[in-house]
């Protein structure tokens, strides 16, 4: 086993708070809302599934919050997005309605997919947000392709890919990394390396546990950082970015992270497989993105607890009228099962 | 109005350049585009004339090529992706089933893969098992996927670009075995993909034979050798095989109360198999004055050894003497023998 992500992948490191220095307030407070809100969702999400409600396959990225937040800080709405299977937070990131999504994790026709799709099958165009698909890999030539698109279009827009180290184990997505190099396509692949393939470490299935390595055979850009600062998220995104939006072909930015949930649904999956124990899950959640930001601004005397606690009941305040409406959304009509295959 | 004589692979030639002289979203991509080895007289430097932005030579990846035309067909391009040889489009199968397929229906309808995929079935030449398939019934399984397979001059053209403007997938498969066959070529006339249905391309009373791209040829060169004879066969090109429409069928065999099908590929799970379900289902047994039957290939992959290969593929001969069979009217049969 080689450990070559260092201190990246080692729970005992990096939880300090973050360091906010030159960041102005006003917005790193939304990135805080913004990451509240996706852990919120999420843990809403959880009680659904674990009270029959919700039973499409859910994916849940409690504790990666960072990235999607990171990453969609420096995105527009003409930007093309494809996510996967655990992609709640990419599309909330971008300003995905929280309301959609519940209706869609609970088979309504006002979910952001009319109910067609669940969990795994997410849909926000009018964000950015053109699909996420559980096939791993499945959207990362796709995404190519949509900056393909973007490249013919020339306003300097980007596809963006969301994926895992899972995914690096497919053939298809070493295809995409090669055509978005040789094409020079305006592409940002975003690893998000949580160090597990379902329930498979990820030493137990590649040498190496960095992934940005396939990119630099492909001679990409890269940037290698911890996802679970988001401010360092969003700086190295930035970086990558510009040289996207000025034609000098794809970014990869590799994240590392850690999820607190089990592959899929509510539970936390310890033990299940191997190399997943209880004591790991303690220790990366001292790495938790969402505290760590939060401590950040506290230390700075730029919020105090009080008013982040404030702050979290509204969230969850809105969340729960959101839940309500989506309850109250009618199921699909039995024609839209036809009425969909084709355009 | 002046009408020319042109061939299948230049038919399909001309459809390209229709589309890309007068759709500024379409492109194409694939493997071989900048070559003649790959594509015959069907694209022959087409990277001259519209430069080779959009006429995309790409890697060796299918399946990664199918995916960046799928990416692009939703951000408002019509992509025209080609696998010069359908075996190989095997590899991009995730692609084609699981997302241009799905991506309609799962996202309710907000996303539509609006682009072509063209594979060429490629036979013959002792090219052996993995050269030689024709895979149109593991495609036409699929709903999402629009199938058609044309098998004349005029169809090789407006198919591909009815193919093109349509907002769905469409699997467009060629046969280069119908290549060199020549036509007179009307002016483009664009069509709408989901209105064509299959085409009587002879009519008659006394059998019918459903065609599949060259095997609608075949029938059509069968039906001529049965009509000297005596034999008024209607044959059908079915042309789009997915969504099929049968009821064109459905009215002819109620008619004639025979019925081949002709499909130069396996029978098991196959669209031969496919046509004669949907029309017993629908036609009542009354009408039927024979059991229907399937022309199809060996169950086995194709040869290599020239010996095999010639007993392989479907011919003509074999053709008619299924339908002189099915007439079952001796005194028919033994005025017909030469025919077989």
């Amino acid at each position: 086993m080689n450990y070559d992500l260092g201190d990246l992948s080692n729970p005992a490191k990096l939880t300090d708070p973050i360091d906010v220095s030159g960041w102005n307030t006003g917005e790193l407070i939304e990135i805080y809302k913004k990451m509240r809100l996706i852990r919120n969702v999420e843990d809403e999400i959880a009680r659904l599934i674990n009270s029959g409600e919700v039973k499409c396959p859910s994916h849940l990225c409690v504790g990666q919050e960072a990235i999607a937040v990171g990453v969609s800080y420096h995105l527009r709405n003409t930007d093309r997005v494809f996510g996967t299977h655990r992609s709640h937070s990419h599309y909330l990131a971008l300003g995905g309605e929280p309301k959609s999504l519940f209706a869609e994790v609970l088979g309504r026709r006002d979910g952001c997919s009319k109910g067609m799709g669940g969990s795994m099958h997410l849909f926000g165009g009018k964000h950015g947000f053109l699909g996420s698909v559980p096939i791993v890999g499945g959207t990362v030539p796709i995404a190519v392709g949509a900056g393909l698109a973007a490249k013919k279009d020339g306003h300097g827009d980007v596809g963006v890919s969301y994926f895992g180290d899972g995914a690096c184990e497919e053939g298809v997505v070493h295809e995409a990394f090669n055509l978005a190099a040789i094409y020079e396509i305006p592409v940002l692949f975003v690893c998000e390396n949580n160090l597990f393939a379902s329930h498979m470490d990820i030493h137990l299935r590649q040498p190496s546990d960095r992934m940005s390595r396939f990119a630099e055979a492909n001679r990409i850009n890269v940037q290698t950082v911890d996802g679970n600062d988001v401010l360092a998220v969003a700086k190295a995104t930035e970086t990558l970015l510009e040289k996207s939006r000025k034609g000098n072909g794809p970014g990869f930015l590799e994240v590392v992270t850690y999820r607190w949930k089990g592959h899929v649904g509510a539970a936390d999956d310890v033990d299940v497989g191997v190399l997943r124990k209880e004591k790991d899950i303690i220790a990366w959640k001292k790495r938790d993105p969402i505290q760590r930001l939060r401590q950040g601004l506290v230390n700075q005397r730029k919020m105090d607890d009080s008013e982040f606690n404030a702050m979290d009941r509204e969230i969850s305040k809105d969340l729960m009228r959101a839940i309500n409406e989506a309850k109250k959304s009618p199921y699909p009509e039995q024609n839209d099962l036809l009425d969909y295959v084709y355009a | 109005m002046t009408s020319k004589t042109i061939s299948y692979s230049n038919a399909i030639q001309s459809g390209f350049c229709y589309l890309l002289d007068n759709f500024e979203e379409v492109f194409v991509l694939g493997q071989g585009l900048w070559s003649p080895w790959y594509v015959g007289q069907s694209m022959r430097e087409l990277e001259v004339t519209y430069g080779r932005e959009r006429i995309m030579d790409t890697p060796v990846s299918e399946q990664g090529s199918t995916g960046v035309a799928i990416g692009a067909s939703l951000c408002g391009y019509r992509p025209i992706i080609v696998h010069p040889r359908i075996d190989f489009m095997l590899m991009a199968m995730d692609q084609i089933v699981n997302q241009a397929a799905k991506w309609s229906h799962m996202l309710g309808g907000q996303a539509h893969p609006s682009l072509t995929i063209r594979g060429i079935v490629n036979r013959g030449g002792e090219q052996g098992a993995q050269h030689s398939q024709a895979l149109q019934s593991w495609f036409a399984h699929i709903p999402g996927l629009r199938v058609v397979m044309p098998s004349t001059v005029s169809d090789a053209r407006d198919l591909l670009i009815a193919s093109v403007l349509s907002d769905d997938p469409v699997i467009y498969i060629d046969d280069r075995w119908l290549y060199d066959n020549e036509e007179e070529l009307e002016p483009v006339v664009e069509l709408s993909l989901g209105k064509i249905g299959p085409k009587i391309s002879q009519e008659g009373t006394d059998l019918t034979i459903v065609g599949i791209g060259h095997s609608a040829y075949q029938s059509r060169v069968v039906a001529a050798r049965l009509r000297e004879n005596g034999i008024y066969s209607e044959v059908i090109d079915l042309r789009v095989l997915n969504p099929m429409r049968v009821e064109t069928i459905i009215r002819s065999v109620r008619k004639t109360g025979r019925l081949v099908v002709v499909d130069g590929a396996w029978s098991n799970c196959g669209v031969a198999g496919e046509v004669i379900a949907s029309v017993v289902e629908k036609l009542d047994v009354q009408f039927l004055k024979a059991s229907p039957v399937r022309v199809t290939l060996p169950s086995a992959p194709a040869p290599s050894s020239g010996a095999l290969e010639k007993n392989y593929y479907i011919s003509e001969s074999r053709i008619a003497s299924v339908c002189v069979k099915l007439m079952g009217d001796k005194k028919v049969t033994s005025k017909l023998e030469r025919v077989v």
